[in-house]
């Protein structure tokens, strides 16, 4: 599995690329093989309002139905609408075409709140114990 | 402590995703739910579903006390052949779906559910009486039960088995060797809408035929895709479509009970549930919209809540969400369009032709 050096990731198994005041949200190698063949994508609308730590969408693997949780607060500027369409990528390509949402950040203290790639390791290593 | 089956470490030889299930740590996957139900559409795949339930009922009256204790006529039955069935409360909820298999007259074996073997097993010796022409033994813990299915499942087998397989007619089972393990019974059941047997073992002899079946080039598949798969064959699962309170009518399994069999348990209820006529039944849906149902989420009419999800899923062989679920008999014919509440949203979903997928 991957966990790229440059990303910030959650407990919930998302990562997160900031670049200024922008943030690209997207799901981790370990959730997207935890999930299975993913079948199903719901994003929110652009202009919405999420929340860190909060529910933002919904991901389903055949077998499964997911919540994806916002790895920080803002706005949504955009949506990966072909990954809507195609939600297989993500099983494939989960950093680069799989991102799934863009979002203008609400407020940047929120940022030490997220692990690096070495903390977010150490993390599922405990979960799986 | 969940259980193992013999085949554990296996599945952990070929890094499957382990699961519990029914008590029981049991493969989910192990290349991924999607391409193992394909292989079993298009190729082989193989199961260990050694977790189900073995009651052997042997002697004189075990025919009669099978009668009384099952839906179907096991009457029907001649050696070697296989019959689905039903154990039934006496208020006609179902206590489990099962297989009954007649080696002689005298000799019987019925199969059950993994999380019902304790209920089933208490159920059968609860009605047993005290006559001498008859024993039950509970086998569970001794046999082993390996399904092989798919279009390529019986030539494979047939080149493993000493038995005429392919003269073997749907629901006949033989006795005799796989990968040179003898006294197998090998059965052309299954429970994937495909063709295929199902290979009763001993123990100690499930290991060799497993590896012996994998070598001819079978997928090993797992309880992820046994869903899927069942799903879009339309076959119930006790739980789902099935359990304690639903009645055989409305789940669809009228055909199982012989409401003409001379008496067996629940045959009254059943009886006036027929006179009576039914409240609701099972249907089987495909979504309309781009969406998925699942298992609880309620069907709605005019924003009433009128019916239940069942099984749901996205169905790998049509590309769309489909589902079982139990809807008042006004909404079950085919074409009728209902919504489905999910997560809050109404999706559109329209009653179809069971099953979802036939084999050719």
């Amino acid at each position: 599995m991957e966990f790229p050096e440059d990303l910030k990731y959650t407990k919930e198994h998302e990562w997160v690329k900031v670049n200024g005041e922008i943030a690209t949200i997207g799901i981790t190698d370990y959730a997207q093989e935890q999930l299975g063949d993913i079948v199903y994508l719901e994003l929110p609308a652009e202009g919405e309002a999420v929340e860190q730590g909060e529910p933002f969408g919904v991901v389903e693997s055949v077998k499964a139905v997911s919540d994806l949780y916002a790895a920080l607060s803002g706005t949504v500027l955009e949506i990966n609408d072909p990954l809507v369409e195609n939600p297989e990528t993500l099983n494939e390509d989960c950093y680069e075409e799989g991102w799934l949402i863009k979002i203008k950040i609400g407020d940047p203290k929120e940022l030490k709140n997220l692990m690096d790639c070495k903390s977010y390791q150490a993390h599922i290593k405990e979960e799986t114990a | 402590m969940p259980k193992r089956t013999p085949l554990y470490e296996e599945h952990i030889k070929l890094g499957a995703k382990i699961v519990d299930f029914a008590g029981f740590e049991m493969p989910v996957q192990y290349a991924g739910v999607m391409e193992e139900h394909n292989a079993v559409r298009n190729h082989a795949g193989l199961f260990d579903v050694s977790h189900m339930g073995e009651f052997e009922f042997t002697g004189s009256e075990a025919l009669a006390f099978l009668n009384h204790l099952t839906a179907n006529d096991v009457g029907k039955l001649t050696d070697g052949m296989a019959q689905y069935s039903l154990l039934c409360h006496s208020n006609g909820g179902i206590v489990d779906d099962i297989l009954v298999y007649r080696k002689t007259a005298e000799h019987f074996v019925m199969v059950v559910n993994a999380a019902n073997i304790e209920k089933d097993w208490n159920w059968v010796q609860q009605h047993a009486t005290s006559s001498t022409q008859y024993a039950i033994r509970n086998i569970s813990d001794e046999i082993c039960l390996l399904a092989l299915q798919g279009p390529k499942a019986i030539e494979m087998m047939q080149r493993l088995s000493d038995q005429k397989i392919s003269e073997l007619k749907s629901f006949r089972f033989a006795i005799g060797s796989v990968a040179g393990q003898n006294d197998c019974w090998i059965a052309r059941t299954g429970y994937t809408g495909e063709d295929g047997v199902e290979i009763f073992c001993k123990n100690s002899q499930a290991p060799l035929i497993w590896q012996a079946i994998l070598k001819s080039g079978a997928k090993p598949t797992g309880l992820g895709a046994r869903d899927t798969l069942r799903l879009e064959a339309r076959l119930s699962l006790y739980g789902h479509e099935i359990n304690d309170e639903t009645n055989p009518l409305e789940a669809g399994l009228a055909w199982v009970v012989k409401l003409d069999k001379k008496d067996f348990i629940g045959k009254k209820a059943i009886q006036k549930v027929k006179e009576e006529g039914l409240k609701r039944q099972i249907v089987g849906f495909k979504m309309l919209d781009k969406a998925i149902p699942r298992q609880g989420y309620p069907i709605v009419e005019e924003k009433n809540p009128v019916g239940v999800v069942t099984s749901g899923t996205f169905s790998p062989t049509l590309s769309v969400g489909i589902g079982l679920g139990y809807v008042p008999t006004h909404l079950s014919a085919i074409g009728t369009k209902f919504k489905i509440d999910i997560r809050s949203n109404l999706k559109l979903g329209e009653v179809v032709a069971m099953p979802f997928y036939k084999r050719k």
